[in-house]
């Protein structure tokens, strides 16, 4: 039983039996990341490039130990140090690294829609590792086999997602997700940082954070991220922590506390104080186990694909 | 599924069992020492079967774990269809002990070889040995069973088939004619 799609550029019209063979591939694993040799053969003789225009930390090192431990060949390409630098193009870049025969391309790109550009260009499987504010989808995966874990099941669950939702890859892979898989989304967020249409994807809006609290199962808090253009939408990141940021004392007030996921960098006394950030409500640290895994499902089930 | 001949019935297959159990005690003195492994699906089943009456005749019940090998399957490349993977849950540490990894078929020593490979990435055991039901030969790989509950001699358009009462709702050993479906 294969993936019915040889790519993986969103979550949008990715089907639920397709979701749910990735989890569950990657419940496999995430029990190989616990053994002593973390590493199976599975990908041998492989390639996989990286290519990540965008900077990023944890998503390029989850990527490369997922390919590792599958033993796949992989290559990092960095926009910083490259050939753009000096004015190729990215079809000319991509054209030029198809040429050394790699099987895989994992690709990161400040604009959305280049992985979907990539599969008209090249016959390598392309994995979005983020594109613009458009999708992160391996991040909405890796939530939601965090979620699934602790609740044991998505369906008829209640998930928030907070922050900035405008800009957000993540939120929209959440959503998308999510909705696939029978939980009920909603978002919350100042109005300037929440699309005037969002309810279109079928997302409910809550402007108040303690209402979210309340009535949900799971808050999804995302980063402020104060290099884009949030500073724009809001008056200070001091008024977005005390209206937004999700603190103890606010926890506290409700007797039954969702689950905290974040999908890091967490901005400690903006969108989460210190105290929830270390608290027990959180599965923060979870989540960065569960992405390898959750890739290393991907990478299998798209790369050993005929 | 075109049976050609009942091998062996429950009755025989319970017997079989025992004897397995026998020799794996005999051959390892205490049974202190040994691990069951069973392979995915119908090994696990068996090696729980031999478990059970090992606890009988030691009186010491050996730990018990299961292997997935598919991850270092060699077909990758080859096969039509991509294999299901499942999880391995052996939750004991395997070094310094004697593995007796359990299959039901014996057949081109494949899936026993990424079996070898995945136990060596688990710790290093002192030895392993090879348990299966039936052996049917045609080896592709140099690969021997240290105890076999019955040996099959079959031709490549034959299948032998284990069922189990917990899968399948019945315990016996069939030998099928494969023959139609290899398009011969």
């Amino acid at each position: 039983m294969p993936l019915t799609t040889k790519h993986l550029l969103g979550l949008e019209g990715v089907t639920r039996e397709d979701i749910q063979l990735i989890l569950d591939t990657a419940t496999t694993f995430r029990e190989v990341l616990e053994r002593p040799i973390k590493k199976v053969p599975t990908l041998k003789g492989k390639t996989v490039v990286n290519l990540f225009f965008e900077n990023s930390t944890r998503t390029r090192i989850s990527f490369e130990l997922a390919q590792k431990r599958l033993s796949a060949d992989t290559v990092n390409f960095s926009a910083s140090q490259s050939s753009t630098k000096k004015g190729e193009t990215l079809k000319d870049t991509v054209r030029n690294i198809e040429a050394m025969k790699v099987d895989m391309i994992v690709v990161r790109h400040e604009s959305a829609g280049v992985p979907n550009f990539l599969t008209q260009i090249s016959k390598a499987n392309i994995i979005n590792a983020g594109d613009g504010a458009h999708e992160h989808p391996t991040q909405g995966l890796l939530d939601m086999y965090s979620i699934r874990e602790k609740y044991g099941k998505l369906e008829g669950l209640k998930v928030c997602i907070v922050g900035d939702i405008t800009h957000s890859r993540v939120a929209l892979s959440n959503i998308y997700g999510l909705k696939t898989m029978g939980a009920k989304v909603s978002v919350c967020g100042p109005a300037s940082m929440i699309p005037w249409d969002i309810e279109k994807l079928g997302v409910k809006v809550f402007s108040r954070i303690d209402d979210a609290i309340a009535e949900n199962d799971v808050l999804n808090v995302l980063r402020i991220q104060l290099e884009r253009k949030a500073g724009a939408s809001i008056p200070s990141i001091r008024e977005y922590h005390n209206f937004f940021g999700i603190t103890r004392e606010r926890l506290e007030k409700h007797s039954k506390k969702p689950l905290i996921l974040h999908p890091g960098p967490i901005n400690r006394g903006v969108e989460l104080s210190s105290e929830v950030a270390d608290g027990p409500y959180q599965v923060i640290l979870d989540q960065v186990t569960n992405g390898v895994a959750v890739r290393m499902a991907v990478l299998y089930l798209l790369g050993t694909m005929n | 599924m075109n049976i050609k001949a009942k091998l062996v019935d429950a009755e025989g297959l319970t017997q079989t069992i025992n004897r397995l159990a026998h020799e794996i005690v005999e051959r390892n003195k205490h049974a202190d020492h040994i691990v069951l492994i069973g392979m995915r699906t119908r090994g696990e089943f068996l090696a729980r079967r031999i478990q059970k009456k090992i606890a009988e005749i030691d009186n010491k019940e050996p730990q018990l774990g299961v292997l997935d090998a598919t991850l270092y399957r060699d077909d990758f490349r080859t096969r039509l269809k991509q294999p299901e993977v499942s999880v391995t849950d052996i939750t004991f540490d395997i070094t310094e002990k004697d593995v007796i990894l359990i299959d039901d078929i014996l057949y081109t020593g494949r899936t026993t070889r990424a079996a070898l490979d995945a136990i060596m990435d688990l710790g290093r055991p002192s030895s392993i040995q090879l348990c299966v039901f039936a052996d049917r030969g045609h080896r592709e790989m140099p690969i021997k069973a240290d105890f076999v509950g019955k040996n099959v001699p079959t031709s490549i358009n034959e299948e032998v088939k284990l069922q189990l009462t917990e899968i399948d709702g019945e315990d016996a050993l069939y030998l099928l004619d494969i023959t139609n479906l290899n398009g011969e």
